[in-house]
């Protein structure tokens, strides 16, 4: 069938990890529609067993990322307007990471790698002690707000060529966590978190190509959070050599 | 592949090469004027412990640096893990710090 401007043709992804291919679907040209209502609607209107993953459509839970054109992106806040080309969409599953079926990638390298960084709390007190005032405007909780707002859709993770040709590598977003606890003044786990993010896939294997923060959705910068992390480990490295 | 001590190693013998890079630059255009002879090279090099030092310190900052260079590059292209890519990078240290040597000894030998 011939796409014609009330239509658009839709090259989706089908398959799982051993192999697959691109089927094409003619999908409604609306003048406002995300990728993730083109999916949606495939799955609804052409072919229900269609497998892809969404949750809260509005940009916050990280569910939905997939490649369009190529380029990885939020399906629910990415405008078919804004990526067609000729009246064609094409959406693959994210790149880096196995593929479950069709665009459903299996996420668990992505978070296992979170807690090898040591992206998790390593808490100061208990529960019976006072609340800790934090000061909002100290350079430590400025640094650790700039990443704070991390959704774990794993753009970044795909967007990038180093995680593409290391496998041990963390990864941009495990690596920002991991400089955002860094710099967390309740957390009791700095030396934990450099000791993590020091080992053979850890930051120093980053080439600063920046494409995790070109393609993050929130416009978070994971290469300067990186940055960081290889100054203070360089800064600890020192410092543990002039200990011995 | 790149852990913190390999890092180090290559930020520290570049922090070293910097310098004596700009040293070298420096000598090569004072020694160009007024022409350039192998006699005047060797003149300024032969029996000389400084530049002994310079050029003995260049090549061994040349050859952990450019080894992990190397190692870097052909593990995510061409794939090389574990013991291989061990062999590798001392392989290509050890290639360049001999070549490297034997040049420092041919112009500052008596």
């Amino acid at each position: 069938m011939k796409a014609t401007p009330d239509t658009l043709t839709v090259s989706v992804w089908r398959g799982a990890e051993s192999g697959g291919s691109f089927e094409s679907f003619e999908v409604p040209n609306f003048e406002s529609q995300t990728i993730l209502d083109i999916v949606a609607w495939i799955q609804q209107n052409s072919d229900p067993t269609l497998t892809y993953r969404y949750a809260c459509r509005v940009g916050m839970c990280g569910s939905c990322a997939m490649m369009v054109n190529g380029v990885p992106r939020w399906t629910c806040r990415t405008h078919v307007q804004k990526v067609v080309q000729d009246n064609r969409v094409e959406i693959a599953p994210l790149r880096n990471l196995p593929v479950i079926k069709d665009l459903a990638t299996d996420m668990d390298p992505f978070f296992d790698k979170w807690i090898a960084a040591e992206g998790l709390h390593h808490p100061t007190k208990s529960r019976h002690d006072p609340i800790e005032q934090i000061n909002p405007e100290s350079a430590a909780r400025v640094e650790a707000a700039s990443g704070i707002e991390c959704i774990n859709c794993s753009v970044c993770y795909a967007a990038c060529d180093t995680v593409a040709n290391n496998p041990d590598y963390l990864g941009p977003a495990a690596l920002q966590r991991a400089w955002t606890v860094y710099n967390d003044s309740k957390d009791a786990g700095r030396q934990q978190v450099l000791d993590a993010v020091s080992g053979v896939g850890g930051c120093h294997n980053c080439h600063s190509q920046g494409s995790c923060a070109v393609h993050c959705p929130n416009d978070l910068n994971p290469m300067k959070a990186i940055a960081g992390l290889k100054r203070a480990t360089a800064t600890s490295f020192f410092r543990k050599g002039s200990r011995t | 592949m790149m852990d913190i001590r390999l890092y180090m190693l290559q930020r520290i013998s570049a922090l070293i090469m910097a310098p004596l890079t700009l040293g070298h630059i420096a000598v090569m255009i004072y020694a160009i004027q007024g022409g350039l002879s192998a006699d005047e090279i060797l003149g300024r090099t032969q029996g000389s412990v400084f530049w002994f030092l310079f050029y003995g310190s260049f090549v061994a900052a040349v050859s952990i640096h450019a080894a992990i260079g190397l190692r870097v590059i052909v593990s995510e292209w061409l794939g090389l893990r574990g013991m291989v890519l061990t062999v590798f990078g001392w392989a290509v240290f050890l290639v360049l710090l001999a070549m490297g040597a034997q040049a420092v000894l041919a112009v500052t030998q008596t």
